[in-house]
């Protein structure tokens, strides 16, 4: 396999070299410890009793057969949670409201999807725990579950939630008034336009208008959510969980539990992936309550099924797209519908998916309106990127469809239509600087693009993808040892290598060997607040911090060393290499280490900063597709992935987080997907039927890193995580396309929809 | 309430006794009864790999064997496959090649690849893949991962 990186100019000591992570050998030892991996004395296991409907009125739950049972020590329904507030909560990606969180966690009056949390029990093995399950007696009514957006927003259909009225929304995350367009169903809107459309569809000699629908897909992290809780009798509750914000999670028990945040404390125990969903409470929440009831430690641990019923993927959604351009290419004009179902409770990332779609492309007149649907299916979680592949799967399969028939090469029109920095977008943003016409031109030049294909059933697909990137709040602190060695804590957990990525700039920002710094993950109680790590901000943002950490350390140092040397501070600069000089004299770090307990004792520093320049990344994915007619398997023949990376601070991990991103996103096209039956029951919660790619039905994919610093981060960072899921699913779709002549407009398009699609072809 | 059984085997290395349910699986009794957690639960299911143990010298998921079948037999864990004071050539690759992101699914990728270089000293990628397909990686994509086993065989070849 090849890798390639196209450097920015500046070279670095530590920045771009690929040492061993610090966690590694942990990790490769099985000594790390994972959220599911702590053990307290007298810990209780507690289990989760799910609702069995998609749709119903809980009309009864009895609880005092499984009470009786030896060994059960609590259960617990929706009665005690402590009544919780209808207000908005802000959780880092996405919002949320906590009356609507408090009843996820455990339902109160009805059921809103298969799989909801209605009791939960706490016994001394999870054995008895189970047992206890089946003794909980629970009466429903049962109503119509509501399926998809479309019958959600029938004025004939029932609404979900009897009081929620249809909001207007302001910008991503933002929400306004009550709208004057009422929907039914329809929990917010975001209506973003540019330009005038009809004006623009005038000037079009061609318009293609084209509906698409994409699947329920989950993140599909290997490790299940968890979490144990100590409550002690003094009201502090002591957490352990695997979560992508300590202090996120924090902030949402505090909220939840009526515990002021600081008489918490989030442990942020090793966390086995999470790609957006290990953000909200599921059952955390309620393994603290039954800690309060038993006075011991309580562990909760999800089984694979629950993970896939009752925690957050991403939406389904329905896309309809009309784009007007001109002969010569050009995209005069751009409407775009997208409903995103939500699931049960407001909050879809429908708004990612209309601001990200158009961003790469300067396009004068550009509407997307976003509806956000409730519909009877477990509430949607971020998932990378949240909302973009699924926009990014309409707006690139209609590009590569204009550029087939107004025949123009498809990089030659993406180029064409390029944004540029200065470019006004849909969302009232003037774009940044980006690196569309870079990436394009890179993947112009690959091999791969311009290798001739062996066989007419195989074909080849590009597209192109952006995402915003996020910044947010972080803290971090550093002391020095009087070895010279460095111990470094931050906030933001380890999702990926990031101790690796966040001590290399702290090594580089004080010109010392990566191996003498020790990043640490610390808990809520020990740092100050952290955003989640999401977002692609944890390198970007926390590296802000850590950065700033390294030359507040250095300014102490210069004030040490003059002081030391009777010198003024002016007269003395710090070097590349860690020492201290003044015009005829030099001190290394190891000697101002060593001096700095008897001068006035070590130094630390800390810093909280709030991360506001990131800027959009861009992606490329190219891929080659053989098709079989006959029974409509594709398979993945060869993949190429660019992506601009601003700078890559350890390149093995970025190309990692790339290769994993593509991955997931060929899922999207090919095989994942949520089975509801008419009844709202998921038919394949488990990770057999969930079907993931697993390592033999793909070949390695070829990483190309383009580098065009950001301004906004020391060393140009720009965050890497999620801008890869987006472009593989419309160049799958495109690669399908040029094999064998039909458009996928339904993903996942798995050989059954795409023998539909072929015999409709045959058929003409 | 279920039975408690008393279990022996030989646990990298070593006899182990220990006391488990009757219902308990061989993951549930290594990572809840021994400590051994090491051994990841992905699914409890058979699907995922990350459970993945050495059960008498042949692969197994341990989710899907029950604490009572090792009585009498031998078990070897990610705990119990790095060298004395040495991390087995494929921990190492691991480590060179970044392959581990979270690093949830690399006990049961780690336990499967050497139970593959055990067999099967140079397998061509084709092979890697095709025995490696019962573990799943939602972090890597799996190319690090091919590229580690793809190490770890080279470089046990020159020992
Ligand atoms: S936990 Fe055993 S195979 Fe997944
Ligand atoms: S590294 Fe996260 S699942 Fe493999």
């Amino acid at each position: 396999m090849v890798s390639t990186q196209k450097k920015a100019d500046k070279t670095y000591k530590v920045i771009g070299t690929r040492p061993v992570r610090p966690d590694g050998v942990d990790k490769v030892t099985g000594r790390a410890k994972y959220g599911a991996d702590i053990q307290l004395p007298g810990m209780l296991f507690g289990r989760v009793l799910r609702s069995p409907h998609a749709h119903a009125i809980i009309k009864k739950i009895d609880t005092s057969k499984a009470l009786a049972l030896p060994g059960v020590k609590s259960v617990i329904t929706h009665k005690d949670l402590p009544t919780a507030a209808d207000a908005a909560l802000n959780l880092g990606e996405t919002t949320d409201n906590l009356k609507w969180i408090s009843d996820k966690v455990l339902a109160a009056e009805d059921a809103l999807f298969h799989g909801q949390a209605l009791a939960a029990v706490a016994a001394v093995d999870k054995h008895i725990a189970e047992d206890a399950l089946a003794l909980i007696d629970v009466e429903y009514e049962i109503l119509e579950p509501v399926l998809s957006v479309h019958t959600a927003m029938d004025k004939k259909t029932p609404s979900i939630h009897d009081n929620m009225k249809t909001v207007d929304m302001i910008a991503r995350f933002q929400v306004g008034e009550i709208s004057e367009t009422q929907i039914n169903n329809v929990a917010s809107i975001l209506d973003l336009e540019l330009g005038d459309l009809d004006a623009g569809f005038k000037e079009a000699d061609i318009i293609i208008e084209r509906e698409f629908e994409t699947g329920t897909y989950h993140q599909g992290y290997i490790e299940s959510h968890n979490g144990t809780a100590q409550w002690n009798e003094n009201d502090e509750v002591t957490v352990w969980l695997s979560t992508q914000g300590a202090f996120n999670a924090r902030d949402q028990l505090a909220a939840l539990l009526q515990v002021p945040m600081s008489k918490i404390k989030v442990i942020p125990m090793e966390i086995g992936g999470g790609f957006g969903g290990k953000i909200p409470m599921y059952m955390e929440p309620l393994a603290a309550i039954m800690s309060k009831q038993t006075g011991k430690p309580v562990k909760m641990h999800m089984q694979r099924d629950e993970v896939l019923l009752a925690t957050g993927p991403t939406s389904a959604t329905y896309i309809k797209v009309k784009v007007g351009a001109k002969n010569d290419g050009t995209i005069v004009a751009a409407d775009a519908y997208l409903a995103y179902e939500a699931g049960a409770y407001p909050g879809s990332p429908v708004s990612g998916g209309g601001v990200s779609m158009f961003m790469p492309y300067a396009i004068p007149n550009v509407r997307a309106l976003c509806l956000d649907v409730i519909v009877n299916k477990t509430k949607t979680a971020a998932y990378r990127a949240p909302g973009v592949p699924a926009a990014a799967f309409a707006i690139e399969s209609i590009i590569d469809e204009l550029a087939e028939k107004l025949e123009i090469d498809p990089i030659a029109i993406r180029m064409h239509n390029a944004a540029e920095e200065g470019t006004r977008r849909h969302d009232g943003v003037l774009a940044p600087s980006m690196a569309v016409k870079e990436l394009l031109e890179e993947a112009q030049a690959t091999e791969h693009w311009n290798a001739e294909l062996s066989d007419p059933s195989i074909g080849r697909g590009i597209a192109i993808g952006a995402w915003g990137n996020g910044g947010m709040e972080s803290s971090a602190s550093a002391s020095i040892n009087s070895d010279g060695t460095i111990n470094l804590n931050t906030g933001s957990v380890d999702i990926g290598g990031q101790r690796a990525s966040l001590a290399m700039q702290l090594a580089e920002t004080l010109g010392v060997e990566y191996d003498s710094i020790k990043p640490q993950v610390v808990d809520t109680d020990s740092i100050g607040y952290t955003a989640v790590s999401a977002g692609s901000r944890t390198t970007f943002a926390t590296g802000i911090a850590v950065i700033e950490v390294g030359n507040k350390i250095k300014k102490q140092i210069i004030n040490r060393v003059a002081t030391f040397w009777e010198i003024d501070a002016n007269a003395l600069k710090y070097n590349d290499d860690g020492s201290v000089s003044s015009p005829d004299k030099i001190i290394n770090f190891k000697e101002i280490a060593a001096m700095l307990p008897n001068t006035g004792g070590r130094i630390q520093a800390s810093i909280d900063i709030q991360a506001t320049t990131h800027v959009p990344t861009i992606a490329c994915h190219i891929v080659d597709v053989k098709v079989d007619e006959e029974t409509g398997k594709v398979d993945i023949l060869r993949s190429t992935a660019l992506q601009d990376v601003g700078k890559a601070i350890h390149p093995a991990y970025v190309e990692g987080q790339t290769q994993g991103g593509i991955l997931q996103g060929i899922g999207m096209a090919l095989y994942e997907e949520y089975y509801y039956d008419d009844k709202g029951i998921l038919k394949n919660a488990s990770l057999l039927d969930y079907r993931m790619p697993t390592s033999y039905d793909v070949p390695f994919t070829e990483i190309i890193l383009v580098e065009k610093p950001n301004p906004g981060h020391p060393f140009g960072v720009k965050g890497v995580g999620e801008v890869p899921i987006v472009p593989p699913l419309a160049a799958v779709a495109n690669a399908i396309y040029d094999a064998v002549g039909v458009r996928p407009n339904i993903l996942p398009v798995n050989p059954r929809r795409l023998s539909v699609l072929l015999k409709e072809k045959n058929n003409k | 309430m279920s039975k408690k059984i008393v279990i022996s085997t030989d646990l990298n290395g070593d006899i182990t006794e220990f006391i488990a349910d009757e219902r308990d699986s061989l993951l549930d009794a290594l990572r809840e009864r021994i400590g051994l957690t090491g051994v990841k639960e992905g699914c409890n299911n058979g699907n995922c790999g990350a459970c993945a143990v050495l059960l008498d010298g042949i692969l197994v998921n341990s989710c899907c064997v029950m604490a009572a079948e090792v009585d009498g037999g031998s078990v070897t864990t990610v705990e119990g496959i790095a060298l004395e004071n040495e991390l087995h050539p494929v921990q190492q690759a691991f480590l060179n090649e970044a392959a581990l992101q979270c690093g949830i699914c690399t006990p049961g990728f780690l336990v499967a690849a050497k139970a593959l270089l055990d067999t099967n000293p140079e397998p061509t990628e084709e092979e890697i893949r095709f025995w490696l397909a019962g573990n799943l990686c939602r972090c890597t994509g799996y190319d690090k991962i091919i590229t580690a086993v793809q190490e770890a065989s080279k470089s046990m070849q020159k020992k």
